[in-house]
C-alpha cells in the first residue's frame, strides 16, 4: 500500500495519442523529493528520450505542476511545459500560468506525459480522473476561436490550453496559449503539439491538494506576503501589480539598454511616449492574474484584448522602429491568436528589417505576422532567415532563440545569462535583471563581470527550483527560497530549507546541461552575437554603453564552467553528474 | 570581489558595528577571497562548500552590542519566558518584534558551535546567525553587501529587543540581577546623545542637481548621527511636480547615483526602483505643504513606539498592524503599518499623521519627519525626537523601577 503524499498527488498520467491509451504512474517518493515537480520532474521524463526528433512520436510533450501548485502558497499557479525545442534543438521548457497547472493538480495529476501522434487533430479533455481524447474540427482555428468553443461546452473554471495556426503550419516560433491570455511562449513548443496532432488540452479538477501542515503553510504565506508588500517592483505604485510588466519599459530607457533597431542601438527616442502609463491611459486596462496570485501582473484592456507584456512592448516598438501604440496592441493580439511567440516574432521582424532595409508599415507588419504563421519564411525564425541571406551574424539569438528585451551591453550578468541558458536566448534562467537593474536582493555593478559567474550559477539553480515548485519567478523579487522552503516543507511534510531546494535546483539544471550535451551543444553555442563585442550602444547622460570586452566575457564564461562543474568546453562531466546523483552523459 | 569584501569590512567598523580590523568578509566567484587573513577562516571557508552562497560576513560585534547579544543569547535560568523550547532546551532563536526583523529576518537563530556544519545547518534556514562567544555570521548570494545588511539588521534588532525587554520586565516587577548587570554595562557604553546639527540645506532646493546634492548630504548626516543603519531609511524631496527619492535598498550614506525622479502625475514608471515607501511619501506631499521627508530608524523612537502598558489589549501581538489607539510619544504620533503597500501597509496610516504633525513614528519601524523649509529642519526634528525618546525611555524606566506610575 502506498503512503499518501502531501503536496503532490502521487500520480502522473501517461497518454499515448497513437493508441489512445492512458496509464497512471505512481512515481516513487524519492523521485518527487529529488526532482520536486514542474520543470524538474518534466526534465526527468525527458532525459531518456531527449535526442529524439521533434516529429518522432516517442518524443514526449510534458506538462507538470509543482508541489506548491494548488496550495495557498503565494503565486503558486504555475506549471511547466517541456520537450525538445523545434527552434533550437536544445531542451525547452516554458512556464505556464493561468489556471492550467492548478486545475491539473485539483484533477489529481502531478503531470502529463503525452507521446504518440493522433491520426487526426484531437483535444485532450480531463475531468478529475476521467480522460478523453476528442477528435476536433478546430484544426487551423486561431486560439481565441478554440477558447470560445471550449468555454461554451466546458464547466465554469475549466482550464484550457491550445495552439494556433502558427504551430499547425510548421513554425518553430509557435507558442502555446493558456486560458486565452497566458502564453507559454518560448522555444516553439507549440510545434511539438502540432507534431502530435494535439490542438488543445482542457482540464477541470474538483479535488484539493493535501497539505501536511496547514498552519505552517499559512505562516510561510504570511511571511511571503509581507515581503511582497515591501517590494516596490511587485506591489509599489509603479510596480507590476499596478502597471503590469510594462513597468520595466521606462527603466530600460533610463538605463539605456532598450534593444533598438535589431540591437544596433540601445536607446529609442520615442520610448517615453510609449511607456506603460501611456498604454494604460490609452486602453484603460484592469488587472488579471494566474490562480493563486495576488500580484495580478497581467493586464486586460477595456476592449478585452490582453495588454502586451514588457518584452512585447519593447520588441514591437524600439526593436522594429515602430511608434504606433495601436499597432503594438494589434500585433500582440494577432500573435496570441495565431500562437506565435511575441519575443521571437518581433526579433525576427527586426532582423528582416535590418537586412532588407525595409521599414514596416501597419499593413506590412500585420501581413508579415500572418505570413509567419502560415508557412512564410520568417516563421522559421531570425537565424534561419539571416542564414538564408548570408548574414547569420544579424540574428540576435543564442542557440537560435531570439534575445529578450534587455541589451546585454547594459548588464553583463545578462550577457552571461543569455549565453549560458540551457534553452537559448532567455532572460529568465538567471534573471540578472533582478540585481543589475531592479536592485534585488541588492544592487550589483551592471557593467562588471566581477562575481557574476557564480551569481549566475546560483540564480540558475534557484530559478530551476522555483520552476519545479510551481511558483512564479516574480515572487523572488521579494521573497526567497528561505521563505518558500518553509512553504514547501509545510505542504509536503519533508525536511527542507533553502539549501536543499538549491541542491534540487542544481540537479535540475545540470540534467538540462546533460541533455543539451547529448544533442551536441558545447561552448561554441554558449555565445552572443558578434555585434555585442564590436559595437557600442547608445551612450548618453551619465551612462556609457561600451561593447562587451570579449576577453572578459570568455574569462567569466570559463569561470562559470568551473563553478558549474563542466569541462573546459562547457560539457557535463562524469564526476559532477555522479556527485549530483544523475546518470552521466552518454 | 576582494574590493567589495574590503569595502563592507570597513563599513562594519565605520558604523561601529564591530571594532576596526575584526571583520572577516569573504567572497567567492571562481576563487575564494577574504578581506584579510584570520585563523577563523578555517571554520568559515567550508561554509562556501556547504551553502549556496557567494559571500559571507563574520565579526564579533562591538560594545555595547556584544554585551546585548551575549545576554540575549545566553540560556538563562527561567528562560522559558524568552524562547526556550518546549522541551526545555536552550533557546535556539530570538524573535525581536521590530518591523525589519518581522519582515526580512523573521527570527534570529542562535548556533552554539563555531563549526562549519552547525553554522551551515542554521544558515540554510536564515540569513544571519548569532554564535555566542564568537559573533555574528551572515551571508549573501549576490554580494557581500547582503551579509553587511543582515549583520546590521541583527545588531539593530537585538538592541531594540534588549531595551524593549528590559522596559517590559521593569513593568512586570523588575529584571533579575543578571539582566540588571548587563543593562548597566550596556547603558554605560552607549554613545552620548548628539545635539550638534550638521550643516544641511536650510532652504528647499530649486534645481535637480541642488536637490540631489542636498539629499546626499542629508543621507550622510542621518547615518553619521546614528539615526539609521546605512542600508535602511529613505529620503525624498519634492521639486515641482516631481518627487526625488532614494532608491530601494540604497545606502543613505552613498546616495550619489541612487536617487529616482518620479513624476507625481504618474506619467513614468522610472520610479520602479524607488524606495518601497514612495507611495507614502507621495501621499504626504499631496496632503501637506511638505517639501522634504527624512526617514530613519532611530533606536529609542522605535523602542518606545512598541512600549505599551495595555497588557490585556485584544490586539496584543498584532499592534504593528491593528493598534486602534491614538498613541503618541513626546507628542509625536505613533501609527501602525507594515513596510510598503498592502492593506496593512504604512502607506495607509503614515501620510495623514506625518502631514498633520511633521513627524510620525511607525510602530516598531522608524521615525519619519517632514519639513516645508528644508532638510536642516527635517533633520533637527529627527534628532530632537530621538533624543527626547531616549530621555523619555530612561525617565519611564526610573518611574517603573521606583514604583511610580509612568507619566
Amino acid at each position: 500500500m502506498r503512503t499518501p503524499l502531501f503536496g503532490w498527488t502521487g500520480k502522473v498520467l501517461h497518454i499515448d495519442l497513437c493508441s489512445g491509451e492512458t496509464a497512471v504512474q505512481h512515481p516513487a517518493r524519492r523521485l518527487y523529493e529529488t526532482c520536486l515537480g514542474g520543470r524538474g520532474l518534466a526534465g526527468h521524463f525527458l532525459r531518456p528520450v531527449c535526442t529524439l526528433e521533434i516529429d518522432d512520436p516517442d518524443l514526449p510533450l510534458l506538462l507538470f505542476a509543482g508541489p506548491l501548485t494548488g496550495t495557498i502558497a503565494p503565486t503558486s499557479g504555475r506549471g511547466t511545459f517541456m520537450s525538445r525545442s523545434p527552434l533550437t534543438g536544445a531542451i525547452c521548457d516554458s512556464s505556464v500560468g493561468g489556471r492550467l497547472a492548478t486545475q491539473l493538480k485539483r484533477a489529481g495529476w502531478d503531470g502529463l506525459v503525452i507521446t504518440g501522434r493522433a491520426d487526426s487533430p484531437i483535444g485532450i479533455e480531463i475531468m478529475d480522473g476521467e480522460v478523453r481524447l476528442i477528435p476536433t474540427d478546430l484544426a487551423g482555428a486561431t486560439t481565441d476561436v478554440v477558447f470560445d468553443h471550449l468555454a461554451l461546452k466546458g464547466p465554469t473554471g475549466m482550464a484550457m490550453a491550445a495552439i494556433g495556426p502558427a504551430a499547425e503550419n510548421g513554425s518553430p516560433l509557435a507558442c502555446v496559449m493558456a486560458d486565452r491570455h497566458h502564453a507559454a511562449g518560448r522555444g516553439g513548443l507549440g510545434l511539438v503539439w502540432a507534431a502530435k496532432n494535439l490542438k488543445y488540452i482542457a482540464v477541470k479538477g474538483t479535488g484539493k491538494v493535501r497539505v501536511h501542515d496547514k498552519a505552517g503553510l499559512l505562516r510561510a504565506r504570511e511571511d511571503i506576503l509581507r515581503l511582497m508588500a515591501a517590494s516596490p517592483v511587485l506591489l509599489g505604485r509603479h510596480g507590476f501589480s499596478c502597471r503590469g510588466t510594462g513597468a520595466i519599459y521606462d527603466l530600460m530607457d533610463a538605463r539605456r539598454m532598450m534593444p533598438t533597431d535589431n540591437f544596433a542601438r540601445t536607446r529609442f527616442a520615442d520610448a517615453p511616449r510609449l511607456n506603460a502609463p501611456a498604454f494604460q491611459a490609452a486602453y484603460d486596462p484592469h488587472g488579471h492574474g494566474c490562480t493563486g496570485c495576488h500580484i495580478r501582473c497581467k493586464k486586460i484592456a477595456a476592449d478585452g484584448r490582453a495588454m502586451p507584456e514588457f518584452e512585447t512592448m519593447s520588441h514591437f516598438t524600439a526593436l522594429i522602429g515602430n511608434t504606433d501604440m495601436e499597432l503594438v496592441m494589434q500585433a500582440n493580439t494577432l500573435c496570441n491568436r495565431l500562437g506565435l511567440d511575441t519575443i521571437s516574432a518581433g526579433a525576427t521582424l527586426a532582423c528582416h528589417r535590418e537586412i532588407t532595409g525595409e521599414d514596416f508599415t501597419e499593413r506590412t507588419l500585420i501581413k508579415a505576422l500572418y505570413d509567419m504563421a502560415h508557412g512564410g519564411h520568417l516563421g522559421r525564425g531570425s537565424l534561419d532567415f539571416a542564414e538564408s541571406c548570408g548574414r547569420a551574424e544579424l540574428s540576435m539569438s543564442v542557440k537560435g532563440m531570439e534575445l529578450a528585451a534587455y541589451d546585454p551591453r547594459g548588464a553583463y550578468g545578462m550577457a552571461l545569462g543569455y549565453a549560458l541558458s540551457t534553452r537559448g536566448g532567455c532572460h529568465l534562467r538567471a534573471y540578472p535583471v533582478s540585481h543589475e537593474i531592479l536592485r534585488k536582493p541588492v544592487a550589483t555593478d551592471r557593467f562588471s563581470f566581477g562575481g557574476k559567474a557564480r551569481i549566475i550559477k546560483l540564480a540558475e539553480d534557484a530559478n530551476a527550483a522555483v520552476d519545479s515548485l510551481g511558483v512564479c519567478k516574480f515572487a523572488f523579487l521579494a521573497a526567497g527560497l528561505e521563505e518558500y522552503g518553509r512553504a514547501f516543507a509545510a505542504a509536503t511534510g519533508l525536511e527542507a530549507d533553502g539549501r536543499s531546494l538549491m541542491a534540487a535546483g542544481e540537479r535540475v539544471y545540470y540534467n538540462e546541461k546533460i541533455m543539451n550535451a547529448e544533442n551536441g551543444f558545447e561552448a561554441c553555442d554558449d555565445d552572443l552575437p558578434p555585434r555585442f563585442f564590436a559595437e557600442e550602444g547608445s551612450s548618453g547622460g551619465d551612462v556609457t554603453v561600451r561593447p562587451i570586452d570579449r576577453a572578459a566575457f570568455l574569462e567569466a564564461r570559463a569561470a562559470y564552467y568551473r563553478i558549474r562543474g563542466l569541462d573546459e568546453i562547457g560539457r557535463p562531466t562524469h564526476e559532477t553528474s555522479t556527485r549530483l546523483g544523475l546518470e552521466p552523459p552518454r | 570581489m576582494k574590493a567589495l569584501c574590503e569595502k563592507y569590512a570597513r563599513k562594519l567598523a565605520t558604523q561601529g558595528l564591530c571594532a576596526p580590523g575584526t571583520a572577516l568578509v569573504g567572497g567567492l566567484d571562481a576563487e575564494l577571497e577574504w578581506n584579510r587573513f584570520d585563523p577563523r577562516i578555517d571554520s568559515l571557508a567550508p561554509l562556501f562548500d556547504l551553502l549556496p552562497i557567494n559571500s559571507l560576513v563574520f565579526a564579533p560585534p562591538a560594545e555595547p552590542y556584544a554585551t546585548i547579544i551575549e545576554h540575549l543569547a545566553a540560556p538563562a535560568p527561567g528562560a522559558a519566558a524568552h524562547g526556550a523550547t518546549a522541551h526545555g532546551n536552550p533557546m535556539n532563536s530570538l524573535r525581536p518584534e521590530d518591523t525589519e526583523t518581522r519582515t526580512f529576518l523573521h527570527d534570529i537563530p542562535i548556533c552554539r558551535e563555531f563549526t562549519p556544519r552547525a553554522m551551515a545547518a542554521t544558515l540554510s534556514r536564515r540569513k544571519a546567525v548569532i554564535v555566542p562567544g564568537q559573533g555574528i555570521v551572515s551571508c549573501g548570494t549576490v554580494s557581500p553587501e547582503q551579509g553587511f545588511v543582515f549583520f546590521s539588521s541583527t545588531v539593530f534588532a537585538c538592541f531594540v529587543l534588549f531595551f524593549s525587554r528590559y522596559l517590559a520586565e521593569a513593568r512586570q516587577g523588575g529584571p533579575d540581577a543578571r539582566f540588571r548587570a548587563a543593562f548597566e554595562a550596556v547603558v554605560a557604553g552607549l554613545p552620548a546623545m548628539r545635539r550638534d546639527l550638521p550643516p544641511l540645506a536650510r532652504t528647499i532646493p530649486t534645481s535637480h542637481d541642488e536637490a540631489l546634492a542636498a539629499m546626499a548630504e542629508a543621507g550622510r548626516a542621518v547615518v553619521g548621527h546614528g539615526l539609521v543603519d546605512s542600508f535602511f531609511g529613505n529620503i525624498s524631496c519634492r521639486l515641482g511636480e516631481t518627487i526625488l527619492i532614494s532608491q530601494t535598498g540604497s545606502s543613505l550614506d552613498e546616495l550619489e547615483g541612487c536617487i529616482d525622479a518620479c513624476p507625481m502625475d504618474g506619467s513614468s514608471t522610472a520610479g520602479l526602483t524607488a524606495s518601497s515607501e514612495l507611495t507614502a511619501h507621495e501621499d504626504v506631499y499631496r496632503q501637506s505643504d511638505a517639501r522634504c521627508i527624512l526617514h530613519g530608524h532611530p533606536r529609542f523612537s522605535v523602542i518606545l513606539s512598541m512600549d505599551c502598558d495595555r497588557a490585556d489589549c485584544a490586539d496584543r501581538g498584532q499592534c504593528h498592524v491593528r493598534c486602534p489607539q491614538c498613541r503618541t510619544v513626546e507628542g509625536v504620533p505613533i501609527v501602525p503599518g507594515e513596510v510598503g503597500t498592502g492593506p496593512t501597509g504604512l502607506c495607509n496610516t503614515l501620510p495623514p499623521a506625518l502631514a498633520g504633525h511633521g513627524a510620525a513614528i511607525v510602530h516598531g519601524h522608524g521615525l519619519f519627519t517632514a519639513s516645508t523649509i528644508g532638510f536642516a529642519d527635517a533633520f533637527a526634528t529627527l534628532l530632537d525626537t530621538e533624543n527626547r525618546c531616549r530621555e523619555a525611555y530612561f525617565r519611564r524606566l526610573d518611574e517603573l523601577l521606583s514604583g511610580r506610575t509612568p507619566a
